[in-house]
C-alpha cells in the first residue's frame, strides 16, 4: 500500500475502473481521474459516442489513447449522451493537464440517479487506488 | 504510484532515477524508467535540445584475441574488416538461417579486441550463441562491468564537451574515443538510438550516478532533461530503427527488415549468407514497410494490418508520433502490397483504419 499523489475532489463520486462523475441534479458530467490520467501518461485521442446514445451503467463507452497505452472508459451511470467534450478532439491533452474540469469528457441525462448511490466516495476511491488500483 | 517489483534487476542509476520521480516498470527483467514527466515533452526536448537516458540494461560481450574478427566476420553480415580501432557499425548476430540471433552494434577497439553491444532481452542468449561457435576465442560477458548512459539531441556534442576530459565534438558518426568524463574512464560513442546526434557512454557502474548527475547539471542551461524508455522507444520509430521482438526477430532476414546496408555479401560466406544472397538475386516475399494513418487511431504492435482489404499481417511497432503529430508504424507486407502511396488499413479494436504505405524515415534530423 502506497500514499497516493493524486487529487481526489470530495464532490465526485467514482468507479473502480478511474471514471469520475460529478451529479447535478439529473445530470451527471463524467471524466477520468487524476490518478488515472497520470497511469496513462500523454494522452492523445479520445475516442467518445455520439450525442444521444443510450449508456447502461458499466458498459463501454469509448477509448482514451495516450502514447504508452489505451483504456476503455466505462459509463458511471446508466444515462442519454447529452454532450460530449468537443475540444479534446484537438486539445487531448486537458484530460492530463486538468482532468476534473476542462479534461471533462461527457454529460449524461441520468435515468437510474439510484445507481449513484453504489458508486465510491472519495475515501473509497483513494483507497481503491493506494491498494493498488485493480 | 509506485509498485514494488520483486526480483527485477536493478541499474546503478536506480536511486537517482526513482528520487528524479520517474515512473518505472519492467523491461526485459529490468526495473527502468518508461518516463520521467512525460513521454511527448522527453521525445521533443530530445529533437530540439537533449536528453539523457539510462540504459544500463543494454548487454555488453567482449571479443578478443586470435580468431576474433573471424569469429565475427562468421557471425554477422557487416564487413568487420573494414572498420577501423575507435570506428562502430550497426549489424546482426545471424541464424544459418539469415534471421536474428540479435542487432548489435560492433565496436572495434584495435585489431583483435572487439567490444559488442547487445539487447539486454538477448543478452544472455548471444553470449551462448557467440561462445557455441567461438572455438579458441575469448568471449566474456561484461554487461555487469558497464553502465551505459544515452546523452541524445542537437546539444548532446557541447553538453558532453563540458564534463569530458577529452574533445568530443570532433569524433564522427559511428566512431568512438576511449577517454574519461571528470576524470571516470568512458567509452564516448557517437551513436545512438534516436535518430539525433548524440553520444552514447559507457562506465563503470560506480561512477554512473556522478556523471548522470555531472551531464544533468552541465546540460541544465541548454533545457536537457532526463528521459524514459517511453520517449526512446517513440524517437527510434520515428527514425525507423527496428526494436528487437517486435520489428525483428528468428523468423525475419535483415533484407526482409529493409536492413540491407548492413548486408556485405562481397566478404565472403558467413553464417547466412546463400540464403541472403539468393534473397538478394531473387527479391524478398515480404518487407518491413513503414504506413501512417489518415484516420484517428494509434496502431499498436500486433493489430492486424490489410492491404487490398485483404489480411496481410500485422503491425510490429506503432505509436503516436510527437514530432509528426500523426499515427505511424511499421509492418511486413507481402512484396506485392509494399509500394509508397499505397491504401492499408489497421484493424483498430475491431474498426478498420485507413492508412498509406509512407518512405521511412518518418523523421530526419535536418542536416
Amino acid at each position: 500500500m502506497t500514499e497516493s499523489k493524486a487529487a481526489f475532489p470530495g464532490n465526485l463520486r467514482y468507479t473502480k475502473e478511474h471514471e469520475w462523475v460529478k451529479v447535478e441534479g439529473a445530470v451527471g458530467t463524467v471524466g477520468i481521474t487524476d490518478y488515472a490520467q497520470s497511469e496513462l501518461g500523454d494522452v492523445v485521442f479520445v475516442d467518445l459516442p455520439e450525442k444521444g446514445r443510450a449508456l447502461v451503467a458499466g458498459e463501454e463507452l469509448g477509448t482514451i489513447e495516450s502514447v504508452k497505452a489505451v483504456s476503455e472508459i466505462y459509463a458511471p451511470l446508466s444515462g442519454e449522451v447529452l454532450e460530449i467534450n468537443e475540444s479534446l478532439r484537438n486539445h487531448p491533452e486537458k484530460v492530463n493537464g486538468d482532468p476534473y474540469g476542462e479534461g471533462w469528457l461527457l454529460r449524461v441525462r441520468i435515468t437510474q440517479p439510484s445507481e449513484a448511490e453504489k458508486l465510491l466516495s472519495p475515501e473509497g476511491y483513494r483507497s481503491h487506488v493506494e491498494e493498488g488500483g485493480h | 504510484m509506485q509498485q514494488e517489483a520483486p526480483g527485477l534487476r536493478k541499474t546503478p542509476l536506480n536511486e537517482v532515477i526513482r528520487q528524479a520521480g520517474a515512473k518505472l516498470v519492467d523491461f526485459a527483467g529490468w526495473e527502468m524508467p518508461v518516463q520521467f514527466r512525460s513521454v511527448i515533452e522527453e521525445h521533443l526536448a530530445v529533437r530540439s535540445r537533449a536528453g539523457l537516458f539510462d540504459v544500463s540494461h543494454m548487454g555488453e560481450i567482449r571479443v578478443e584475441g586470435r580468431g576474433a574478427l573471424e569469429l565475427l566476420q562468421k557471425l554477422t553480415p557487416n564487413d568487420v574488416g573494414k572498420l577501423v580501432p575507435g570506428q562502430a557499425h550497426y549489424t546482426a548476430l545471424l541464424t544459418p538461417q539469415a534471421t536474428f540471433v540479435d542487432d548489435i552494434l560492433v565496436y572495434r577497439r584495435d585489431e583483435q579486441r572487439f567490444l559488442l553491444c547487445v539487447n539486454a532481452s538477448n543478452a544472455q542468449k548471444d553470449f551462448s550463441y557467440i561462445r557455441e561457435n567461438a572455438g579458441a576465442v575469448r568471449v566474456e560477458d561484461a554487461s555487469s562491468e558497464y553502465a551505459q548512459l544515452a546523452l541524445q539531441g542537437p546539444r548532446a556534442a557541447a553538453i558532453l564537451g563540458r564534463v569530458a576530459d577529452q574533445k568530443v565534438e570532433a569524433i564522427p558518426g559511428y566512431h568512438f574515443i576511449e577517454g574519461s568524463v571528470r576524470g571516470a574512464p568512458a567509452l564516448l560513442s557517437r551513436t545512438g538510438y534516436t535518430g539525433e546526434d548524440g553520444f552514447e557512454i559507457y562506465l563503470a557502474p560506480q561512477h554512473a550516478a556522478e556523471i548522470w548527475l555531472a551531464l544533468l547539471r552541465a546540460g541544465e542551461e541548454d533545457g536537457l532533461i532526463p528521459c524514459g524508455l517511453g520517449a526512446r522507444d517513440t524517437l527510434r520509430l520515428e527514425a525507423r530503427m527496428p526494436l528487437y521482438g517486435n520489428d525483428i526477430d528468428e523468423t525475419v532476414t535483415p533484407l526482409e527488415a529493409g536492413l540491407g546496408f548492413m548486408v556485405h555479401l562481397e566478404k565472403g560466406d558467413f553464417l547466412g549468407s546463400a540464403i541472403l544472397r539468393r534473397q538478394k538475386e531473387q527479391g524478398v516475399e515480404k518487407k518491413l514497410m513503414g504506413f501512417e494513418l489518415t484516420d484517428r487511431g494509434i496502431p499498436r504492435h500486433g493489430y492486424p494490418l490489410r492491404a487490398a482489404g485483404r489480411e496481410v499481417g500485422c503491425v510490429t511497432s506503432g505509436t503516436y508520433s510527437p514530432s509528426l503529430k500523426k499515427s505511424i508504424g511499421l509492418g511486413y507486407l507481402p512484396v506485392a502490397s509494399a509500394r509508397i502511396g499505397e491504401r492499408i488499413e489497421v484493424v483498430i479494436r475491431g474498426s478498420a483504419v485507413s492508412g498509406q504505405i509512407v518512405k521511412t524515415p518518418f523523421y530526419k534530423r535536418p542536416s
